[in-house]
């Protein structure tokens, strides 16, 4: 439900093609969900609480004792990111098509990448925040110190790039008539060089390898996040045409 | 029913008799690999329905870009086409690649990144067709789908490379070493390699033409169809 954004005074200053206009569009953009999930909290409860019965569930599934926690405790995190990770992407792009509010940021005299930017950065936003609280919950209730800066450097890496991939792929998904079951099948195959690299970085920051041994997997993990965000920018302006 | 055009007849007979040619060189003529035995013979149809497969979404790819640039139909239905052939081929890689496991690997599959890979591949375009399925619209369509034939196509090599990180026991064609490679010895494998190579990207050629021309004919179905319809009432 994005209120009304700009006023015309404010749609005049950005249309300029200046960084700063283009800046402003993206803030805007980004400053309407936030300021709509304030207001409802959807969004964020609802991929927090799928996310920790993930966590549940795999408690159940891999038995996770204290042996078995060292080497899955990667894998458990990235499947449960990435599963919350579309839950909200599809809501985040579903509540642009309801009610028409897509059309309506379409209208608006704005260069359409700085849309998809500020997409990205809400979603982005958005899923770090649960990653935040999820990963204190998860070291809390299996005793496994995650409060490392290199586990979250490769979490915010990780979760650039399947956001620049996710935000291009809902935007099409929910403009399908099988919206909420298309997402994953479409963003999945496609993610996967961005989950792997995370999935191993991770795996060996939690079991303290050398840095340089763990640099080339963030060396690609940066490449690739630039490589998607890059043809993301490039496509998303086909995806949203009328 | 419009004819069938004279050079797709000559195509259809150069292809036929490419394959009847094909099989004669694999099961006759390519000599018995020393080491693998008679199994070694799938490589040559194994690695050309992957060449064959991999050049179907090349194309579907550069069609969808050219859709995007030119907004002409019939570059998405170029694509599409592409598509539908390559999902076939790739599957007759993987199932002719588990063949030849079986006997040397001595499993029908294992993780390996090149197995993976295609897999993820054929993934990928099936969930190509289900976003066709999704939509309506045709010009929508032929837009969602072209980009995610782009999308795919990048992300496929790159999945590729993540992998292979990890150690591979796929045996490496190009620039191999002499522990893994494919046992290809003599002048002879290389002509019936060479040979089914071109045959593969001969039978693509053939089918993406039927392709086209069938979904030509369907569409002008449809227009007659309606003018039908639109006559009796």
């Amino acid at each position: 439900m994005a209120k009304p954004v700009e006023s015309d005074s404010q749609i005049s200053k950005t249309r300029g093609s200046s960084l700063r206009g283009y800046l402003r569009v993206i803030g805007a953009i980004v400053w309407k969900d936030i300021a709509a999930e304030l207001r409802n909290r959807q969004m964020i409860s609802a991929m927090l609480v799928f996310a920790l019965l993930v966590v549940l569930i795999f408690n159940f599934a891999f038995e996770l004792d204290i042996g078995t926690r060292e080497t899955v405790t990667s894998g458990v995190l990235w499947v449960t990111f990435a599963f919350a990770g579309t839950l909200g992407l599809n809501r985040s792009m579903a509540m642009e098509k309801d009610r028409d509010c897509q059309d309506g940021l379409l209208l608006a005299p704005i260069d359409r990448s700085a849309l998809y930017f500020g997409k990205v950065i809400g979603n982005l936003l958005f899923m770090l925040i649960v990653e935040a609280i999820i990963l204190p919950l998860y070291s809390v209730l299996y005793n496994v110190n995650l409060f490392l800066p290199g586990l979250a450097l490769v979490i915010v890496l990780g979760s650039w790039g399947y956001v620049a991939v996710g935000t291009l792929l809902a935007t099409m998904a929910v403009q399908t008539r099988m919206r909420d079951v298309l997402l994953p099948i479409l963003l999945f195959p496609v993610v996967l060089p961005v989950l792997i690299p995370a999935l191993k970085a991770s795996n060996a920051f939690l079991q303290a390898f050398e840095v340089g041994d763990i640099m080339p997997w963030i060396n690609i993990l940066i490449v690739y996040d630039l490589i998607f965000t890059a043809i993301a920018f490039l496509v998303f302006e086909y995806v949203v045409e009328e | 029913m419009e004819p069938m055009p004279k050079q797709l007849k000559i195509l259809n007979w150069l292809t036929i008799a490419l394959v009847a040619v094909g099989l004669y060189l694999t099961i006759w003529y390519a000599p018995r690999e020393a080491i693998m035995g008679d199994v070694q013979r799938v490589f040559y149809f194994h690695v050309s329905a992957g060449w064959a497969g991999a050049l179907a979404f090349l194309v579907a790819a550069l069609s969808g870009a050219l859709f995007l640039i030119r907004r002409e139909r019939r570059w998405d239905r170029v694509a599409m086409a592409s598509v539908e052939i390559g999902v076939v081929f790739t599957f007759i890689n993987i199932v002719s690649g588990s063949i030849w496991a079986r006997p040397i690997w001595n499993t029908w599959w294992t993780w390996d990144p090149r197995l993976v890979t295609a897999t993820i591949m054929e993934l990928v375009y099936l969930a190509y067709f289900m976003l066709r399925q999704g939509v309506d619209d045709p010009d929508r369509r032929a837009r969602f789908a072209a980009v995610y034939s782009i999308l795919g196509f990048l992300s496929v090599p790159l999945t590729f490379l993540s992998i292979r990180f990890f150690r591979s026991i796929h045996p490496v064609f190009f620039g191999a070493g002499d522990a893994l490679s494919a046992g290809m010895e003599g002048p002879r494998m290389w002509v019936v390699f060479i040979f089914s190579l071109l045959t593969f990207s001969f039978i693509y050629g053939t089918f993406l033409w039927h392709r086209l021309r069938l979904q030509e004919l369907s569409e002008r179905l449809e227009i007659l169809k309606m003018k039908l319809l639109s006559h009796e009432s």
